[in-house]
């Protein structure tokens, strides 16, 4: 369950049956900071907008940036269809393609 | 280890990576390193339980420990030990008072174990080192998609908890049974994303020295490490150490979930290697670890002051311990023997000492290690499409003036 299910969870099932039990612990996980690079040109700016609008639902932008650089098309075009086809990213085609580009470019 | 600490070395230690990476034009960061491969920089951050480490991701969280930490102490405190997620469904609360443990499928009596259940069992101990899959991927040349980590995903701690054995027992397992499956508290964000689960054959898993572990080096288990409850699978890759363990279920067919299937593969050859840019031609789940051996006192592209020069290291493998490790200060045209340190145990992180002479010059030393099943390091690298399993002869250059 994600982080903030979770705890929204918890506090319903508190509310609802009106225990205070005493002991869980909890963790506070930082969020993530690292932000996708701004596209070279206006030909990517739409890559962009999908990389940002799909990856972060599943993990943060570090997880590109730190492949090896300039790996192209192909290295990219596998790592996004990996996300769909294995991971089940709801990402049509149309946007897989120009996220690839996006990365391909930019990283 | 009766060597004195880091005299040939003040003050180079937090500037190594730097100066390993300027060759790839890299410089270090204010409040981080640069590992010595491209898109090498790492920020270090203090997640909670936890010394700043190095941020290979933030979700989900993988932490990598700062390779000093390994000439600090032979047993990885707990506040350094690295930290490895799939799914950014962490847990972020668990009540160790309600918490439980199921053991289910093809046993005689399902079980509902509470920790206090489980640390009423009789209590085992065993020191062993974790390791992930990918330690040292970004060392792959070429380079592979995946976690891009240096030398610092492992570390050796001392486990407390019950043998799996035991739990099995307590459950009966049913004649037929084949596979026994781990799932855990943590979870994908998309309910159609594979859920992590890992699963080991019943007699690896009734071996009596897979673990249910509660402690680690003496307290209870990190949280970003697995708490409540982790599993240990001495001498095998991390990926089976299932963190935030939930469930135990034993099947009577092969386990064919995504993470064992499709995932954590490796070539199914002697080497576990195929030739750069190949696919293998089948598979098999990674399973146990190669011999690997470090200097950890002197690091790469480093200087050291000419003359007689303590090194120290570790060596580690997958179960059978180290019968020898050997240096060379030629680039592998000569060998010396080293002296072996304290024995914690044949899954541990064996130390390992040796004093060389080292002229005015440039000198690329290297470390090897010999299990005790014969297992040897490879002199060059071999390469597989995942970047796992990877245990070269490791290369250390300096320059001693």
């Amino acid at each position: 369950m994600s982080k903030r299910s979770n705890l929204a969870a918890a506090a319903l099932l508190v509310a609802s049956i009106g225990i205070a039990k005493a002991s869980p612990r909890t963790i506070e996980i930082p969020e993530p900071t690292a932000e996708f690079k701004a596209p070279k040109d206006d030909a990517h700016r739409a890559g962009f907008d999908a990389a940002t609008g799909n990856c972060m639902v599943c993990h943060s932008v570090d997880y590109i940036a730190t492949q090896p650089p300039k790996k192209g098309d192909k290295f990219w075009e596998t790592e996004v269809h990996k996300m769909i086809k294995v991971y089940k990213a709801q990402i049509g085609e149309s946007d897989a393609k120009i996220i690839a580009d996006y990365l391909a470019v930019t990283y | 280890m009766g060597l004195g600490r880091r005299d040939l070395l003040k003050g180079v230690g937090a500037a190594t990576l730097a100066s390993a990476g300027v060759g790839l034009g890299r410089s270090r960061a204010a409040d981080g390193v640069s590992l010595p491969f491209g898109n090498g920089e790492r920020p270090l951050v203090a997640y909670p339980g936890k010394r700043p480490l190095l941020l290979t991701t933030a979700r989900p969280p993988q932490l990598e420990t700062p390779f000093s930490v390994f000439d600090e102490s032979i047993i990885t405190p707990n506040d350094a030990f690295f930290v490895r997620y799939h799914l950014a469904g962490v847990p972020t609360e668990i009540d160790p008072e309600t918490y439980c443990l199921g053991i289910k499928g093809h046993v005689d009596q399902p079980l509902s174990l509470s920790l206090k259940d489980i640390k009423a069992l009789p209590r085992a101990e065993i020191v062993a080192v974790s390791q992930c899959s990918g330690n040292s991927r970004g060392f792959f040349e070429p380079r592979v998609a995946g976690g891009q980590l240096a030398n610092g995903a492992m570390g050796c701690a001392r486990w407390t908890g019950v043998a799996l054995k035991d739990v099995l027992d307590k459950a009966g397992v049913k004649a037929g049974a084949l596979d026994v499956v781990f799932e855990a508290l943590d979870g994908p964000v998309l309910s159609e994303t594979p859920d992590f689960a890992k699963a080991l054959r019943i007699d690896h898993a009734r071996d009596g020295e897979v673990m249910l572990a509660w402690a680690m080096n003496g307290e209870e288990l990190p949280w970003l490490n697995g708490y409540p409850l982790r599993l240990v699978v001495p001498g095998y890759f991390g990926t089976y150490w299932v963190k935030h363990l939930e469930a135990i279920t034993v099947l009577d067919k092969p386990f064919d979930g995504f993470w064992m299937k499709t995932a954590y593969r490796i070539p199914d050859n002697d080497c576990a290697c195929t030739d750069p840019g190949q696919a293998p031609k089948s598979t098999v789940p990674i399973n146990r670890f190669g011999v690997r051996s470090f200097v950890t006192n002197v690091l790469d592209n480093t200087k050291v002051k000419a003359g007689s020069v303590d090194l120290r290291g570790i060596a580690f493998n997958g179960g059978s311990g180290i019968k020898a490790v050997s240096v060379s200060t030629d680039d592998g045209k000569s060998w010396l023997t080293a002296k072996l340190g304290q024995d914690l145990g044949r899954y541990a992180f064996r130390p390992w000492t040796l004093q060389v002479d080292l002229p005015a010059g440039q000198h690329v030393i290297r470390v090897k290690a010999t299990g005790n099943d014969g297992g040897e390091q490879p002199m060059e690298p071999r390469w597989n499409p995942a970047g796992y399993m990877r245990n070269v002869v490791e290369s250390t250059r300096v320059t001693a003036a």
